[in-house]
């Protein structure tokens, strides 16, 4: 830059092109020239030696011009480039978007407003659990909009259509359970106990827990990906407009379809793992199948089916407002519905053992 | 109906609009009279779908008030708020059909909903919806089965399912080619002359604008607020607001804007 009786001339030369790196320099120079030039002053330019040029040369200009607005500082462009002129014409002489620092926080400040939104997260699930049971009274008084159908193609979606995968994860934790036991119990002769061990874990704890997680990554994502994408689409927005209450319409037959459908796979699953567990010990040790089967009637008493079945409606009922919450609390974005169906599966697995712990604690108090 | 002083349909006053601190427009107020269409003008991004959103009742305005024929819209009840909207039809930008349900089901489903007639007197009902939009023959199809057209016309359909009091089209003609745009016109003009439903319609088709919105308003997306109110045709005629007039005159003086400013840039 070089000053002149009235005005300063600012030389500008060589290339300036943005992938070299040339913004870099940008605030610099325009500070250094704003600082030599005057109050009121004009500011020209001198191009002669000026390169090759792309947007680095406008985003000098715009920066300069905005500076140059503050100190009421004039630019005389005419010497500029016709191309950057038209360019530079298109940019509003607005100040640039000063970017904000990103506020960095501390560990513990950022544990905190975790531990404070899952809170949160938890209370607006138990309203939700709330709202769908007095919708579910509402259903059964006749007062709701529930539509037959919809119950009837979320049943199949919940049931039916589970029962291989159900049957296959069962299955093999019966036989893996056998199979643990038989080594384990074979070096004390105690062969015959493997169908206690398969019968009361299985019955008890595993066959409820294993559907639930099974459910929660096959239903739950599903419920929370599709509520997501009719929220991004405006579905929700639809229904809500035409007064069609979402509680009645999505979420109802969804919740009811699941917890009604995870006791019977719960039994489904009992009864396949069971036989898994036989077909192992039955292959591992020296038991007839009637003798296996006879010791699992002694082993597994009817209160064991009623704690597991109890639990799997709870499973149900979690897996199912878990991924209906989360969708209808998505973004609108298509990455939003990947996101929510990714935190309905992890919330749902977590949420089924979290609770599955809450029922040992209380069965081993109420000596159950 | 009409013995009393006749309240506005709807009277929208000091309403400002926010997304968490994002202030989107605020102070806007105006009547929309029983019968009329009123067109909500103004740039992409500037909030007209915002201020449609806070008229049907899926957005809490931050401050100001919306009465539908007297009555306080958001002071109401949510219940009391379902049952005035069941008066409203809505056209949504982008159509928002129901995608797990046919065209002929998302027609259906609010007369299934709200009325209690019988599956042959819908499926009559639903026949004449779609074949009012042209869309007789797609009533088997699902959403995701139509061209863009073709769903806003099946929004329509929906829209239409109750018979509604007011009707919001937000950007009914947009991406429809010329000939099927100029029919959404004269289909928009039927339904007032035939239903006299009320309307509130947001659409940059000038050319429709003129032809058919009775009163309107500009809404600005840098001031954030309301810069002129009238029918289209006059404001294209009287209004001396540059923002408005570029608008009006397609831009035309948006040209003369960028002019100005290579002429700032250059004293
Ligand atoms: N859900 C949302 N959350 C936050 N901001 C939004 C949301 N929807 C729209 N906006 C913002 O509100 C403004 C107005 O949007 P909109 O009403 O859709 O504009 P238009 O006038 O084109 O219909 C835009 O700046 C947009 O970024
Ligand atoms: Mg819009």
């Amino acid at each position: 830059m070089r000053r002149e009786e009235s005005h300063s001339v600012v030389a500008i030369s060589g290339d300036w092109i943005a992938r070299n790196g040339c913004v870099d320099t940008i605030d610099a120079a325009v500070t250094q020239i704003m600082a030599q030039a005057a109050e009121g002053t004009e500011i020209a330019f001198d191009v002669a030696a000026l390169g090759r040029w792309d947007s680095g040369l406008i985003a000098m200009l715009w920066q300069l011009r905005t500076a140059a607005a503050g100190k009421r500082a004039v630019l005389q462009t005419a010497a500029l480039p016709a191309a950057a002129l038209r360019l530079l014409a298109l940019l509003q002489d607005c100040p640039p978007q000063t970017t904000v620092p990103a506020v960095l926080t501390g560990l513990s400040t950022r544990l905190g407003q975790r531990a404070l939104a899952t809170w949160t997260e938890l209370l607006a699930v138990c309203a939700l659990l709330g709202d769908s049971i007095l919708h579910a009274f509402g259903a059964m008084r006749g007062g709701s909009r529930m539509q037959g159908g919809d119950l009837v193609d979320c049943l199949r979606d919940a049931g039916g259509s589970a029962l291989p995968i159900v049957a296959i994860v069962n299955f093999l934790v019966g036989g893996i359970l056998a199979f643990v036991g038989a080594v384990q119990l074979r070096r004390f002769g105690a062969d015959v106990f493997v169908a206690n061990l398969v019968g009361i874990a299985l019955v008890r704890e595993m066959a409820a827990v294993m559907t639930a997680i099974v459910m929660a990554g096959r239903t739950g994502g599903a419920y929370a990906a599709h509520i997501a994408t009719m929220q991004g689409n405006e579905e929700i927005d639809a229904l809500r407009a035409t007064g069609i209450p979402v509680q009645d319409y999505l979420i109802l037959p969804r919740v009811l379809a699941l917890t009604a459908t995870m006791p019977l796979l719960y039994l489904y699953g009992c009864a396949i793992g069971l036989l898994g567990g036989m077909t192992v010990a039955i292959g591992m040790l020296a038991i007839t199948p009637t003798a296996y089967f006879e010791q699992t009637r002694a082993a597994v008493s009817a209160s064991q089916f009623v704690f597991g079945f109890s639990k799997s409606i709870a499973f149900g009922a979690l897996v199912a407002l878990a991924g209906c919450h989360i969708g209808l609390r998505a973004g609108r974005s298509a990455s939003d519905v990947g996101n929510s169906a990714t935190r309905a599966v992890v919330v749902g697995i977590v949420g089924v053992i979290a609770l599955d712990a809450v029922f040992a604690i209380c069965a081993n108090a109420l000596d159950f | 109906m009409a013995a009393k002083s006749d309240p506005a349909m709807l009277e929208v006053a000091g309403l400002t609009l926010a997304f968490g601190e994002h202030v989107i427009q605020h102070d806007v107020s105006f009547d929309v009279k029983r019968g009329s269409i009123f067109a909500i003008m103004g740039g992409s991004g500037c909030g007209k779908s915002t201020l449609l959103k806070s008229l049907i009742g899926l957005l809490r305005p931050v401050a100001g008030t919306v009465r539908v024929l007297g009555e306080d819209y958001w002071a109401a009840s949510g219940v009391r708020r379902a049952d005035l909207g069941r008066g409203f039809g809505v056209l949504f930008q982008s159509g928002a059909l129901w995608s797990s349900l046919t065209v002929a089901e998302n027609v259906a489903l609010p007369m299934r909903m709200f009325t209690s007639l019988d599956e042959a007197s819908i499926d009559l009902l639903v026949r004449l919806k779609l074949a009012m939009v042209g869309l007789d023959a797609d009533g088997g199809r699902m959403p995701a089965e139509l061209s863009g057209g073709m769903r806003k016309r099946a929004g329509l359909a929906r829209a239409l399912a109750l018979d509604p009091e007011v009707l919001f089209f937000d950007e009914p003609s947009a991406g429809l080619d010329p000939v099927t745009s100029r029919r959404m016109d004269n289909l928009i003009l039927d339904l007032r002359e035939g239903f006299g439903a009320t309307i509130i319609i947001v659409s940059h088709e000038l050319a429709s604008l003129f032809a058919i919105a009775d009163d309107g308003i500009f809404l600005d997306a840098g001031t954030r607020t309301p810069i002129a109110h009238g029918a289209p045709s006059v404001l294209r005629d009287t209004c001396g607001t540059p923002v408005v007039r570029a608008f009006m005159h397609r831009g035309a003086s948006g040209e003369a804007r960028h002019s100005g400013t290579n002429d700032d840039a250059r004293n």
